[in-house]
């Protein structure tokens, strides 16, 4: 199977490996042991974005707080965002786009803090599936993030200190809440399409499920409508790996001026397998050696598959608030979309107007097909109209975010499809 | 081999030139009422769901391969990956107005139970077959001494789909058991083209290359 010729380059994968400089074993000690690569070089501006973003922001007051499931109402409390091309004078051409776990409202114009591409830029600009010059494209950083929007990186007003884990716990229908009031706040009654992968296609899910008259179509990718026991049990690895780091200080490492990423880095990195697949890692790695032509006989990263990994903790840690991770995973994790229908899924979708498209990737080992199929057979038995397509790609989880050209065809031909259903013309009028 | 390209007409764009269409999805297509929900089984690439939606038909699909599926969605179509045999339960009764299965019948492993289940996701259901008791069918066992293979069937007996085979004559006796009630009957000749309508049964049987039927639900008579 893992052979089988790629039809797509690496572009954006492995460009990771191609720009920068992987992480070498310094020197030639015999028992050299290389921990990940330490402090983050970007702490002052993730700690100025995560209350001040270099995007727009919406502020809500305390007379509009946000209701949270926990029962505690936040406030006040601010989303930030972006947009991408001009909304429609009948306001009728709007895209939510939701970002994944570690992503953020960035989707499509040059990082604030990373200096990088956004990570959408594929999907969406002028011509491109989210085609800016027809749609309005609005990419909102959840609740719970490090981005500027309210989360543990933010400064509780009520005390003048970061929240850390005094912030509380929020779930993947307060982030769809939170977003409700944005979209009110840019006057928007309904939106063309909410749209989003992984994180993203759980927001899209519950966005469907709770407002569905707000919703004109979803395309849900790399999804479910509940985490499986496995993810769950790998997003406590990565928890516990974080909590397990000293410098994590029960959550107030911002206080002590540290901040724990050996810990969130073996996080990322545990996760970063499950985004991938056995096939892409052989494809891409194999058992080749980093820089060498023989092992070293020490714990240094010999194979380029754990140099790999390493670059991927390291530079994660620099973009990225340790509680922040502990906040977005358990969101995840609490999200089951059926539980709040009396374990039935169908009934979230019952008389459902909202024109669906699911897609799911043949080697996602992390939201497999089946998942996907368990979504589109209640969307069947709820009578709604659904396209799925299962991609065949070895590319794993990451896939919705990598260039894969048959996913961009589908999505194009899904949104002109639902825009010739709601009247929008060429123009985006 | 640009994107644009693969994009093709959508529903509301000008339909097609009806002489692009296959005969047979044309007599299908004009069963089916306008502003009616159609659920077509084993939809292929889509071909006869964008002529019903250039009709202002509600089609919707499902399609056995993955490669069928994703040229469908990527033609702005609503379909899903899905089994005629195992996933037409997840559909609620009454679901379409109409439920095509065209030329599949003889792929499923149930076709009973299949024709049984577009009858109950569907008020009617538009079924259409080839006709293996078609005289060069025939011929070719009786003279040539081997399974039949035409230029529509082209598979040998060891990989073909088609493992249900059936007559009109057999498929009618079908519809008769289940009490499924037939409102309209055409067989097409070998260049699509209807046969007489007041030829009877054993001359269709003869020489219709397939059967395409109207049906619908039977008043329960026990």
């Amino acid at each position: 199977m893992g052979s089988r010729p790629n039809l797509c380059s690496g572009r954006v994968f492995y460009g990771l490996i191609s720009v920068c400089e992987p992480p070498r074993g310094a020197g030639a000690e015999m028992t050299k042991v290389e921990s990940l690569a330490s402090p983050s070089i970007h702490a002052e501006e993730r700690a100025r974005e995560a209350d001040h973003p270099s995007s727009p922001v919406a502020k809500f007051g305390p007379d509009r707080p946000l209701k949270l499931d926990c029962g505690i109402d936040l406030s006040p409390f601010q989303i930030a965002y972006q947009t991408y091309g001009k909304l429609n004078a009948d306001r009728s051409n709007a895209i939510l786009v939701f970002h994944a776990l570690t992503g953020d409202q960035h989707a499509a114009n040059i990082h604030p803090v990373t200096g990088k591409p956004g990570w959408w830029e594929t999907m969406i600009g002028p011509g491109r599936p989210l085609d800016t010059d027809r749609y309005f494209v609005i990419c909102s950083n959840v609740i719970g993030g490090c981005m500027g929007s309210t989360g543990p990186a933010s400064t509780n007003p009520a005390t003048g200190k970061l929240w850390g884990l005094d912030f509380p716990i929020i779930t993947i229908p307060d982030m769809v809440r939170a977003q409700t009031m944005l979209i009110d706040r840019l006057g928007i009654e309904t939106l063309f399409c909410v749209v989003g992968g992984s994180m993203g296609g759980m927001q899209a899910l519950q966005w469907t499920a709770a407002y569905p008259e707000r919703v004109f179509s979803a395309l849900a990718v790399a999804c479910s409508t509940r985490h499986s026991a496995q993810n769950i049990a790998f997003h406590e690895l990565g928890r516990q790996a974080v909590m397990a780091d000293p410098d994590w200080h029960h959550g107030r490492y911002f206080e002590q001026g540290t901040h724990p990423h050996r810990g969130l880095g073996v996080a990322r990195m545990a996760a970063h397998i499950t985004y991938l697949s056995d096939a892409a890692l052989h494809r891409k790695f194999g058992r080749r050696m980093q820089d060498r032509d023989l092992p070293t006989f020490s714990f240094d990263a010999d194979f380029q598959v754990e140099s790999y990994l390493r670059h991927q903790g390291s530079s994660f840690v620099e973009r990225f608030d340790a509680n922040s991770y502990l906040y977005l995973t358990r969101a995840m994790d609490y999200f089951d979309i059926a539980a709040d229908h009396d374990g039935v899924l169908a009934r979230a979708f019952r008389g459902i107007k909202t024109r669906f498209c699911v897609v799911s990737f043949t080697s996602d080992w992390l939201f497999p097909t089946s998942e996907s199929r368990a979504l589109v057979h209640a969307l069947n038995a709820s009578n709604a109209r659904v396209s799925f397509a299962e991609i065949e790609t070895d590319r794993g989880h990451d896939a919705f975010l990598l260039d894969v050209p048959e996913f961009f065809d589908i999505s194009r031909a899904f949104l002109q499809s639902a825009g010739t259903a709601r009247g929008l013309t060429r123009a985006g009028g | 081999m640009t994107m644009q390209q693969q994009v093709l007409p959508l529903s509301g764009d000008a339909p097609r030139n009806s002489e692009n269409y296959r005969s047979d999805h044309l007599l299908v297509a004009g069963m089916v009422e306008r502003g009616s929900k159609v659920l077509d089984v084993g939809c292929g690439d889509g071909d006869l769901l964008q002529l019903l939606e250039s009709r202002g038909i509600d089609g919707r699909g499902i399609e056995l391969s993955r490669e069928g599926v994703n040229r469908c969605v990527a033609k702005g179509l609503a379909v899903v990956q899905g089994d005629a045999d195992t996933d037409l339960v997840n559909y609620p009764d009454d679901a379409f107005d109409y439920v095509i299965l065209s030329q599949t019948l003889q792929a499923t492993r149930q076709p009973r139970t299949v024709l049984e289940n577009l009858l109950r996701i569907g008020r009617r259901a538009i079924v259409s077959f080839p006709n293996f008791g078609f005289w060069r069918m025939r011929l070719q066992l009786l003279i040539g001494g081997h399974m039949p293979r035409t230029e529509n069937l082209p598979a040998t007996w060891y990989d073909t789909p088609n493992i249900h085979f059936c007559t009109i004559k057999d498929f009618v006796q079908l519809c008769d058991e289940i009490n499924v009630k037939m409102e309209r009957a055409v067989a097409l000749d070998l260049y699509g083209r209807p046969l007489r309508l007041n030829a009877p049964w054993w001359f269709w049987n003869m020489f219709g290359e397939q059967g395409v039927f109207l049906l619908s639900r039977a008043e329960k008579t026990k």
